[in-house]
């Protein structure tokens, strides 16, 4: 068994990852996925950006509340071009 | 790469002052400290926050003006070189550029297109419908009405993330100065001179500042009383889930205004303008965009209806009247240099034009595209437009 730690688990990203770009100066969730992709798997940082954020506050010195979530961004869950194509009516 | 300084080290003078943390200031940071000027990049947010961030990604050199053609043919040449120029990955990937023809007025513009482009020596044809199924196999030709395309081999994609990081961390390395989260308040002149700029960090007293700011650039100039006919507007894009590879060319069609690609990794990205489409600063995304992209998508490729959409988001295009980018040094203030109104293509354009515009500040060479794309062509009543615009 390897000793990487994966933080987000949809782009593959660990915690030596995402500590070495906050090095490089990408202090924000925000930037975190510019560098990274970090959140931008089909989980859309469901599982991971909570995580990201408890590492940003442990190397920057802000406090957990301090960092920003990035803009959420439609649609909530995976929808099928199919779906969203359709011009079919729900009617009730 | 970016600094994270107290105000107190904050510069209090520069050679030259970049407003804009995009592709093109970045780049002009690189260019201009490669040539051991003193600059310092000042952007409101963090890098690739505005239309760098946002766009698709693409690199195309089929236009319709000799101007655009030019600029994109060099510039895919840098973007050959950048990964060994820069030392680092910029996710290049030259999988060519589909556009599709749908009837004969668009053949005949087509033709028009493809000659003009061949007399500067882009590899680029005309392909038949069995040719255009080789290399993107789910397309529906038929469905879709399509009885040709042009193609160009050398067009593709790049990572802007990566390829505006690897601009940014080269400049840095050469001494330039990049501040995120610091914005420009105001641009002081004395005797149509550029005197200081003032931003939230302080003052920085300089002769010659940039405007890259892409949609935000109008409200730069309004600082020193200069009016750009730039208009922001909302652009609107999605992608998938990851699939497996499928097609390695960016389709697009100028009777649609649809654009799609497959990236790297396997999402599909892709965009369209909606109807109801006008200038502002408007930043929230439709669900008419959803509908439409999905419908126009699945039309073009059918066997996509299954897979799934992962995102949506919107971005600007700063717009200029003739769709082409404003280079230069602006009449009447000595050191204001415009480069902005990209209308979709700051990426694409960002070697060249950065490269021009660096020999431009440092050496004073004008070549003949300086001055065709100079502010001042708005002055003349008859413009030339670029009518290869998707998106």
């Amino acid at each position: 068994m390897g000793d990487k730690v994966f933080i987000c688990r949809c782009e593959d990203i660990t915690l030596e990852e995402i500590e070495q770009a906050i090095d490089e100066g990408y202090t924000t969730i925000e930037e975190l996925k510019c560098r990274l992709r970090l959140g931008m798997g089909p989980c859309q940082g469901r599982g991971c950006l909570l995580l990201a954020k408890r590492v940003l506050s442990k190397k920057t010195g802000k406090t957990y509340s301090e960092i920003k979530m990035p803009t959420t961004r439609p649609p909530l869950i995976p929808v099928s071009l199919g779906v969203l194509a359709s011009d079919k009516k729900n009617k009730k | 790469m970016t600094r994270k300084t107290k105000n107190d080290d904050f510069p209090h003078k520069a050679d030259v002052v970049i407003v804009g943390g995009g592709i093109n200031g970045c780049a002009l940071a690189y260019q201009l400290a490669k040539r051991h000027v003193d600059v310092v990049l000042c952007e409101k947010k963090y890098l690739c926050y505005g239309a760098t961030g946002r766009c698709g990604a693409g690199i195309r050199q089929q236009w319709s003006t000799r101007e655009n053609t030019e600029l994109a043919i060099r510039s895919v040449k840098m973007f050959e070189k950048l990964e060994k120029e820069l030392k680092m990955d910029i996710g290049l990937r030259q999988g060519g550029y589909l556009i599709i023809i749908h009837d004969k007025k668009e053949m005949r513009q087509a033709e028009k297109n493809v000659a003009m482009q061949k007399s500067l020596g882009l590899n680029v044809s005309i392909l038949d419908v069995d040719e255009i199924q080789d290399i993107v196999p789910i397309l529906d030709t038929k469905g879709i009405n399509a009885i040709g395309a042009s193609f160009c081999p050398t067009d593709g994609h790049a990572d802007p993330f990566k390829t505006t990081h690897a601009y940014a961390y080269a400049a840095a390395q050469h001494g330039a100065k990049l501040y995120k989260f610091t914005e420009i308040l105001g641009i002081k002149k004395k005797n149509n001179l550029i005197d200081h700029v003032v931003t939230t960090r302080g003052n920085i007293k300089t002769n010659t500042v940039i405007n890259a700011a892409g949609a935000w650039s109008k409200k730069i100039a309004e600082m020193v009383g200069v009016k750009l006919p730039n208009m922001p507007f909302r652009k609107e894009i999605l992608v998938t889930e990851r699939i497996k590879p499928l097609f390695k060319a960016m389709v697009i069609s100028f009777k649609d205004g649809i654009y799609f690609s497959q990236q790297d990794e396997g999402q599909i990205l892709g965009g369209i303008p909606i109807p109801e489409e006008k200038p502002g600063y408007i930043t929230t995304p439709t669900f008419t965009f959803l509908h439409h992209m999905a419908k126009t998508l699945t039309h073009y490729a059918p066997s996509l209806r299954h897979v799934k959409v992962i995102r949506q988001w919107t971005g600007y295009y700063d717009v200029t009247p003739d769709a082409r980018p404003i280079l230069g040094e602006t009449k009447g203030i000595k050191g204001f240099i415009q480069c902005n109104g990209f209308s979709g293509h700051g990426f694409m354009l960002s070697p060249m034009v950065t490269k021009i515009l660096s020999d431009y500040i440092i050496d004073g060479k004008t070549p003949p595209i300086l001055e065709k794309l100079n502010l001042s062509r708005f002055d003349d009543k008859k413009i030339k437009r670029e009518i290869s615009v998707v998106g």
